[in-house]
């Protein structure tokens, strides 16, 4: 059970929130241009890293907002969260 | 009770409070402050089980959490019995009703006590290897081998008890209350730490506090005075909290912690009414000191597993601490000079200890040499070969070890015994260490795993991180506490610390004996019956892995999770494959580290308290007028209202009949409602629904459907305009959490530069849902000065309205095809509403319909339901719902995956029609749709997603999904069932009003 530092409200039992998988994958803006390949892959391709991972999670039972954290999925180690719009660090 | 096995001038317990208990029936005596065990043992009474596989008779072994043997069943209420607990930890209290396990019919006389003659026939994986095949026989092999295995029986009634669930912040949570324990708590607490101290047992001081012998002293006092002296000091620090009873179940990530608090377990029954039972901590500690100390180790040699062998350590506890002799001449077998604490104990305590067996040549230490200088004879380099006695041991063998350990040499020595306490050297319990995710190192000296990396703020001190001896417990507890919470305390410092010394060490996995293996009974894991040969055997049939081998000989597999023997069997195994303990690595140790009662684990989540149950405004109405109710995720939704001797079909027939008759009225309050501001509202609309929502102007309303990125229908409901930036929509019931977390997803994530605000007002309002012909007459009354005529208030529209100075909004849409008014009001007017519509439309035989009727009428009408006739595997085409999808718009979420290869099948399985050969068939939804009855395999085409028997079409009704459906209108198909096949016919999925004349039909 981790501790998460909400970038918005700070620190919350992760009861608190819902995991929303893999961050940083940007909905395409022209999918009819898309071939079915290049569109599973946005759809259906996700990343499962042992290490370092970067993911999104939503505060759903507090400020309702997403944001992004960088957790060691080895470790459960959060090294970063940050909010949606933010650079991602640099690892 | 048999008083001379009771030492007297014992202070832990109180003599003068006799307790009457039974077990088995019989009633004995003990004393308070007794466990069980040690009340059973004083009554000399050591047969308490039988094993799991061979229904071996079983003895009490030790006498802690660890134990594998002594599992009893508690009471016999129906709802309060409690099976699987260890007789070394339940305390005495008056009126404790305990009987054995795993015995029938007696523990005397055991008829599962025959498979032990068999026992050369139930090797490792036995179970897995006999009764696997055919697959078809297990239910009736399980049958028998759970009626011969008796794991205990449950409860047959709902529990009484009540159980409770805390949270607990601390800044130091310390774990364990044994010398190393209370010493860092106290350091702790002294650095004005917010400090929390548990112990399961119900005083502290773990095996020191009875440790009464001259080798180990602390500032010139015996180490138990010290320590006493100790605890009394932790009463005056306010910010020191010390918990009793208290178990840890589990340590998991960023130092979250379960611990489980017994309250009322020791307690006689007539003291526990009213109180809580037990007690769940939900720690979160800044910072975790884990004291949880080592546990003795057994020896592993030909059977080692009578009634009467015990753990040397217990046997020190049970004479020292509960005053109780487990026997009267007394034979003692040990690797390790703590063997020798127990025969000074029990020297002084009058009990003849006949002999010491020492596998080690010899030992230099200052106890052995004292336990020696009183007369006790020690056997250097000797081990016990055998044993005898059935249900109690009565003598053991012994003979010369040889030089190198691997075999015995010379004479046996036979001699008598009624008990036999064993050593193999200490285990420290890192159980805990593990489960927070720490990482073990091996060390080779003592054989031991002890903690090296830990994932969080934390600390093992004392035997539970490998150190043995007093001083190194003093110095090292000392040592590493100061580090962690950064304090200059330097009360422990220059402790005086003499304690005697164990230089000379030798360990043997698996003894010798002079049978071979095969004859032999080592036994490894008590619990599940699994010896030494059983690990062997499963590396000879190519198990390799430590995991692999337990499961398969299920060794470390019990209640105990084999916390006695796991390290025998990890060197029995780097033993024989030849690789080093270390390089094996251990097992998992998974949570919880003692079993919890499912009462613990749900605490106050039981009966109406385990979900949360919602309730719409005008619920006592429905209940009033003797609704049935059905769930809907968490609300009650009324399901129909039967009149006086009708049963639901009826009741569901009278209600559709009426509704398209004359009038209905449904309570539609659980439709999940998201108020949806900003000024890009309509943009975002387009985003997210299939049809176009630019054009729609204030006051009107409009259908739409909802698609997941893969395409395949989400959720759909009616969103309404009700200002330039001010939207209403509504959402299926279940859906509604749902469908506004992935809005906002969405808008937070990739869209936010729309400016739009979302804000679930479910709750909010109350829905009063009007229908059929006589509908408008009964919003007219309600209603008085509201234009209702269609051109004014056409289908699709809104208008905003008062009702008797009570703001409310009235849509005109339609779930039923009849014409249809839905009035919103705030929750609170709700009922009032309802019942004002309700005696209006009185005059026009207006009828309360549950969700039954609302899903039979829709059906009629073809509407499917989101979730019912889709099961996330439904695209709009395959719905036939072509028209709702704008071809024109740039891009909807879903838009793109409607023409990928496989979205664009032809004969993907798409929604139609069924109408039964006999009308007055229906079918059961769920049933299987096939083409021909007299082939095999037979190949299911599609199955029945609704079905009805209409009261408005006198005929059954059916919404289906079939391969290819939309090409086999008017093809006849079969729906086989058990005992008939029933011919239907495909057909198109709107039964009635297909030209939409109802809608603005009125009476
Ligand atoms: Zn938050």
């Amino acid at each position: 059970m981790f501790l998460i530092n909400c970038p918005y409200c700070g620190e919350r039992d992760q009861s608190e929130f819902s995991s929303g998988g893999e961050a940083h994958i940007v909905r395409p803006k022209q999918p009819t241009k898309l071939s079915d390949d290049q569109w599973a892959e946005y759809l259906f391709m996700r990343k499962n890293i042992k290490g370092v991972q970067f993911e999104r999670w939503n505060h759903a039972h507090g400020c309702r907002k997403w944001f992004n954290m960088v957790r060691d999925t080895s470790n459960d180690k959060i090294h970063a969260v940050y909010k949606m719009a933010e650079k991602p660090p640099v690892k | 009770m048999s008083s001379d096995l009771r030492v007297n001038n014992n202070k832990f317990i109180d003599q003068t409070n006799q307790i009457s208990f039974k077990f088995n029936d019989q009633i004995l005596y003990g004393f308070k402050g007794d466990t069980l065990a040690s009340a059973l043992l004083a009554n000399n009474i050591h047969l308490v089980g039988r094993s799991f596989k061979y229904h071996r008779p079983r003895g009490i072994m030790t006498c802690g959490s660890e134990e594998p043997n002594a599992i009893v069943q508690i009471g016999n209420d129906p709802s309060l019995t409690e099976p699987n607990v260890r007789a070394t930890e339940i305390e005495l209290y008056e009126g404790l009703e305990a009987s054995s396990q795993n015995c029938w019919p007696s523990v005397n006389f055991d008829i599962g006590g025959i498979n032990n003659f068999f026992s050369p026939f139930i090797p490792a994986g036995f179970y897995y290897k006999t009764f696997m095949w055919p697959a078809s026989f297990w239910e009736k092999y399980e049958y028998f081998i759970r009626k011969s295995a008796g794991l205990g029986k449950s409860p047959t009634k709902p529990d009484q008890d009540v159980y409770d669930h805390r949270y607990l912040h601390c800044d130091v949570l310390v774990i364990g209350g044994g010398i190393s324990g209370i010493i860092a708590a106290k350091m702790a607490a002294q650095k004005n730490l917010n400090t929390v101290l548990l112990d399961d047992k119900n005083s502290l001081g773990g095996f020191t506090i009875f440790q009464n012998n001259e080798n180990f002293k602390i500032n010139n006092e015996n180490s138990n005075l010290w320590l006493k002296k100790e605890i009394e000091t932790l009463n005056s620090f306010k910010n020191l909290t010390v918990k009793t009873r208290t178990s840890l179940a589990a340590y998991h990530s960023y130092n979250y912690l379960l611990a489980k608090e017994n309250l009322t377990d020791h307690l006689s029954l007539n003291e526990r009414k009213d109180k809580i039972r037990q007690r769940l901590w939900k720690i979160r500690a800044k910072k975790v000191i884990i004291a949880t100390g080592a546990i003795e180790r057994p020896l592993i040699f030909n059977n080692n597993d009578r009634p009467g062998i015990i753990l040397s350590s217990s046997i020190k506890k049970y004479i020292d601490y509960y005053g109780v002799k487990c026997g009267q001449k007394i034979s003692l077998f040990a690797n390790n000079d703590s063997v020798y604490e127990t025969a000074i104990s029990l020297n002084n305590s009058g009990v003849s200890v006949n002999s010491v067996i020492d596998i080690r040549d010899k030992s230099n230490s200052s106890i052995a040499k004292q336990a020696e200088k009183l007369g006790i004879k020690i056997y250097w380099k000797h081990i016990v070969v055998n044993t005898h006695g059935y249900k109690k041991i009565n003598s053991i063998e012994l003979m010369k070890l040889s030089d190198n350990g691997s075999g015995v040499v010379g004479n046996k020595i036979n001699f008598e015994c009624d008990c036999l306490g064993i050593s193999g050297g200490w285990t420290p319990m890192v159980h805990l260490f593990t489960q927070s995710g720490g990482k073990l190192k091996f060390r080779e000296i003592d054989n031991t795993f002890i903690p090296d990396n830990a994932p969080s703020d934390q600390i093992s001190v004392g035997s539970c991180n490998g150190d043995f001896e007093l001083d190194d417990i003093v110095k090292n507890t000392n040592k590493s506490v100061k580090e962690f919470l950064n304090t200059d305390n330097s009360e422990f410092d220059n402790l005086k610390v003499i304690c005697s010394k164990e230089v000379d060490k030798k360990n043997i996995w698996l003894l010798p004996s002079d049978k071979p293996l095969g004859k032999t009974k080592p036994f490894l894991d008590f619990q599940n019956d699994s010896t030494a040969k059983d690990v062997k055997l499963a590396l000879r049939e190519g198990f390799k892995s430590i995991e692999h081998v337990k499961r398969y000989t299920t060794t470390g597999m019990g209640t105990d999770q084999g916390k006695l023997s796991n390290m025998h069997a990890l060197g029995i195994v780097a033993e024989t494959a030849g690789v080093k303990m270390g390089e094996l690595g251990t097992t998992t140790f998974r949570p919880p580290y003692t079993p919890l009662t499912f009462g613990a684990i749900v605490g106050r989540n039981v009966g109406e308290f385990f979900d949360i149950i919602r309730r719409t405004p005008i619920h006592d109405w429905h209940v009033e007028h003797k609704a049935e109710f059905e769930n809907v995720g968490q609300w009650k939704r009324a399901w129909y209202y039967p009149k006086e001797n009708e049963n639901m079909h009826q009741a569901v027939q009278r209600e559709s009949k009426a509704a398209r008759d004359s009038a209905g009225i449904l309570d539609a309050s659980t439709l999940g409602k998201i108020d949806i501001q900003g000024t890009d509202v309509s943009e975002f609309l387009n985003r997210i629904y299939t049809n176009a929502w630019s054009k729609l102007e204030i006051g009107k309303c409009r259908y739409g459907l909802m698609l997941n990125e893969d395409g395949m229908v989400y959720d759909d409901g009616v969103t309404t305009r009700l200002g330039e930036n001010h939207y209403i929509m509504t959402t299926t019931t279940g859906g509604a959490a749902n469908v506004l977390s992935k809005l906002e997803d969405y808008l937070q994530t990739e869209w936010p530069e729309l400016d739009v605000y979302l804000t679930s007002v479910t709750d909010h309002y109350a829905t009063v849902s009007i229908c059929g012909p006589s509908s408008k007459k009964i919003i007219s009354k309600v209603i008085p000065g509201l234009d209702l005529s269609d051109n004014k208030f056409p289908h699709m529209s809104f208008k905003n309205v008062m009702i008797d100075k009570i703001k409310c909004r009235v849509m005109r849409i339609s779930f039923t095809g009849e014409l249809s008014y839905e009035i919103n009001v705030q929750s609170n007017f709700g009922k009032s509403v309802w019942e004002k519509c309700f005696k209006a439309g009185e005059e026009f035989n207006i009828t309360p319909y549950g969700t039954e009727t609302m899903h039979l009428l829709r059906a009629e009408k073809g509407f499917i339901i989101a979730g019912q006739d889709t099961d996330g595997t439904m695209t709009p085409l395959d719905l036939q719902m072509n028209w709702i999808i704008n071809k024109k718009k740039y891009d909807f979420i879903g838009k793109r995956s409607l023409y990928r290869s496989d979205t664009i099948r032809e004969n993907r399985k798409q929604l139609v029609g069924l109408l039964t050969d006999d009308p007055n068939e229906v079918l059961e939804e769920g049933a299987q749709i096939v083409s021909e009855t007299n082939k095999k395999p037979i190949e299911m085409l599609g199955h029945v997603t609704s079905s009805y028997f209409s009261p408005n079409l006198n005929k059954s009704i059916a919404l289906a999904v079939l391969i290819s459906g939309k090409k086999l209108k008017g093809q006849k198909m079969f729906v086989p069932m058990k005992n008939k096949t029933i011919g239907v016919t495909i057909t198109d999925s709107v039964f009635l009003d297909k030209e939409n004349k109802r809608l603005n039909a009125e009476l």
